[in-house]
């Protein structure tokens, strides 16, 4: 008994099969709320015009939808890096040290809250917060107990910063300055979103306007002056995290990416110039047919807006790289080694997806910053896919799987759908202003707990298969001790500084920030002489006053 | 005859310097469909901000959202905060990121109850229900 369609298989195999065994559930759909057939075959790839060259071409080519390299993991694997920082510059630089030494790649630094809000560690706001999330950076000095002994010209540096990226990304250069290697030698990628921070992350300082010139500063100087650094890294995760689908994601991160190269190409830059740093970091989930769709489907999107859209000419420029984290969401502080399981099906979907960079979450990490042990099992699940797994052998391994290539159809689409729905309300910092996504993403957070707890959707050990918890030992816990030891060398620097020289590049700065100057050269000398991050960003406070939250409940 | 009963008056707060307010907001949501009022202060509050609120809009319930790890430090600043403000008898409550092992000091502090990931909103809509009952009968 064959059936030549679709249809046809409905009636003489599905419909029996189903009247033996009903199914599961009264309907199936991804995360993102896609409804799902249960079976697809070339008929629904026909009933998309699916078509190989223009929807997919081989990897490395137009529109990249297999992949930016034509070999991709063949030549080299994804750079693995493990996100980390706490405590004290001296204490993150150890784990730096201890991450490469067990095979990581590349680093990724995570800063704390008063960093990344623009307060020095002795601010009032600062109090309780010091090193807890991420490494406290004040001034010159503690970038340098960071980056000790780690070679700027061989490692490549991911930096999670966003409001205060451009003094992050100054104290970087001047470290290595000090060091005599040249700035065309540093290689690494600045967060530098700071749409997304009003959206969902939260650490903006500034109105959005004022911070989006600063965005572009950084574009300007880096375009002219450090060639191998990746000026913005778009990023959906936090988005997602926050409670958006993968169709929000993917549609709000571009929206955003849009605003920035219109703002760079509006400010005089070439759009080549600037694409070609361009990076995204994305979230890989659960849904590991979705999220791989996802990958795809961002680097077709990115590809065509890039092409279509702004012009652009190089190849490179119409790349999607992207780093990926696994989603922390996810992690239950319930049976903490179901974690493991998560982040590898997610980890997976990312290598499947093509990613360039990866970061594993830690089993414990619903409790607290992951400990050294846990950490170590992160960076083993990705050698395990890398190495064991064969998963790296062959290039975009699921293209023209017919359900695969109809879901990375449909996510572009809706995608699509969406960013048409941004630009009809002026763009994304036009949208965000009036609270737009916020609001979708809300929706989307609340329906997911509300279908957690009715029961529709099953979270293993939290809502079925629950056992009695213990509590677990051995988190990692930051004492207060750390803090004030940062504490009492900020104010060292302060008094050891040459005061006048400090006074003299701020107010200059001052001068810059009021004019329509690149900020970043200003920015250099203030760190230069010691100026301390909270001292910069006052007189940007100064300048372009704070924005306060946008969108309530 | 039927009490004429007042809405429970709940203030949902983000302390600290942390930005995730996924929890708060849709706690605040959750709270107000079952019923209550809340009043909700959006993220980067500090202790002073938030006991001023609660005084200002007298609440009988206060939610702490935190995720940064600076409860220990955060917390007793608020709870401090309350008792010279003579609030002692507002209900408290905390989730976020907190490690068990923090619970029963921060307990011990004032708080009454520490939700963690995980949670039913319907856990803690109970929870405030059968409390505040308690409370305003003795």
């Amino acid at each position: 008994m064959t059936s030549r369609s679709k249809k046809e298989w409905r009636e003489k195999s599905l419909g029996p099969a189903l009247q033996r065994l009903p199914e599961r559930r009264d309907d199936f759909a991804t995360e993102s709320g896609l409804d799902l057939d249960a079976v697809y075959t070339p008929e629904d790839l026909e009933e998309v015009g699916f078509d190989y060259e223009r929807d997919l071409g081989n990897p490395g080519e137009y529109p990249y939808t297999r992949g930016v390299q034509a070999n991709m993991y063949r030549g080299r694997l994804w750079t693995m890096r493990q996100y980390s920082g706490y405590a004290t510059a001296k204490e993150s630089n150890q784990r730096y040290h201890y991450l490469l030494g067990q095979g990581q790649t590349g680093l990724s630094v995570a800063f704390d809250l008063p960093t990344q809000i623009g307060y020095d560690s002795d601010h009032p706001l600062a109090q309780g917060e010091v090193g807890k999330v991420g490494v406290p950076i004040s001034h010159l000095g503690d970038m340098e107990d960071l980056l000790e002994g780690i070679p700027l010209d061989r490692v490549s540096t991911s930096m999670t910063i966003n409001a205060t990226a451009s003094v992050l990304l100054c104290l970087y250069m001047a470290v290595a300055r000090k060091r005599g290697i040249p700035q065309t030698e540093i290689s690494g990628t600045l967060q530098n979103d700071i749409l997304k921070e009003y959206i969902a992350r939260g650490t903006y300082i500034y109105p959005p306007r004022p911070s989006m010139r600063l965005v572009v500063d950084v574009f300007k100087y880096c375009s002219a002056n450090v060639p191998k650094w990746n000026t913005i890294s778009v990023s959906g995760y936090h988005m997602r995290e926050a409670g958006a689908t993968a169709v929000q994601e993917l549609a709000f991160t571009f929206a955003n990416a849009i605003e920035y190269v219109q703002a760079a190409v509006d400010a005089g830059l070439d759009v080549d110039d600037v694409a070609g740093r361009v990076s995204f970091f994305f979230v890989a989930h659960n849904n590991l047919f979705e999220e791989a769709a996802k990958f795809r489907a961002a680097r077709r999107i990115w590809a065509r807006i890039m092409k279509e859209r702004f012009g652009a000419r190089e190849p490179r420029s119409m790349m999607l790289r992207f780093h990926t984290q696994t989603a922390g969401v996810t992690l239950t502080a319930q049976q903490l080694d179901n974690n493991v399981v998560r982040t590898t099906v997610q980890a997976l979907s990312a290598v499947l997806g093509g990613t360039q960079s990866l970061h594993v979450n830690s089993r414990d990490e619903a409790l607290a910053l992951p400990s050294e042990e846990s950490v170590q099992l992160s960076l083993r699940t990705q050698q395990i896919l890398a190495h064991e797994s064969g998963i790296a052998d062959v290039v975009d391994p699921l293209g023209g799987s017919y359900f695969v290539e109809s879901l990375t159809h449909r996510l572009e689409k809706a995608a699509l759908e969406y960013i048409e729905r941004i630009d009809g309300l002026g763009g994304a910092v036009a949208a965000l202003e009036r609270g737009y996504q916020m609001r979708e993403i809300h929706e989307s957070a609340f329906r997911h707990q509300m279908e957690t707890e009715e029961g529709r959707r099953t979270v293993v050990g939290v809502n079925r298969y629950v056992t009695e918890e213990q509590p677990v030992k051995g988190l990692l816990r930051v004492d207060q001790e750390a803090a004030q030891q940062q504490v009492a060398r900020l104010e060292r620097v302060r008094q050891e500084r040459d005061t006048q020289a400090a006074k003299a590049d701020l107010d200059r700065l001052e001068d810059v920030a009021r004019s329509h100057d690149s900020t970043v050269e200003a920015i250099l000398e203030c760190v230069e002489s010691y100026c301390t991050l909270g001292e910069i960003c006052d007189v940007f406070r100064g300048v372009f006053g704070e924005q306060r939250e946008m969108a309530g409940v | 005859m039927v009490e004429q009963q007042s809405k429970i008056r709940v203030l949902v707060a983000k302390p600290g310097l942390d930005g995730h307010d996924r929890g708060a907001k849709v706690i605040a949501r959750a709270l107000r469909d079952a019923g209550m009022e809340v009043i909700y202060t959006g993220i980067r509050q500090t202790p002073q901000m938030i006991v001023e609120a609660a005084a200002q809009e007298d609440v009988d319930v206060i939610g702490l959202s935190i995720l940064s790890g600076a409860h220990l430090e955060i917390f007793p600043e608020i709870v401090t905060g309350l008792k010279e403000n003579g609030m002692d008898d507002v209900l408290l409550l905390a989730g976020g990121i907190i490690p068990l092992e923090d619970h029963e000091p921060l307990k011990k502090m004032g708080l009454s109850a520490i939700f963690g990931p995980g949670t039913s909103t319907k856990d803690i809509v109970k929870f405030i229900q059968d409390a505040v009952k308690e409370r305003s009968s003795t």
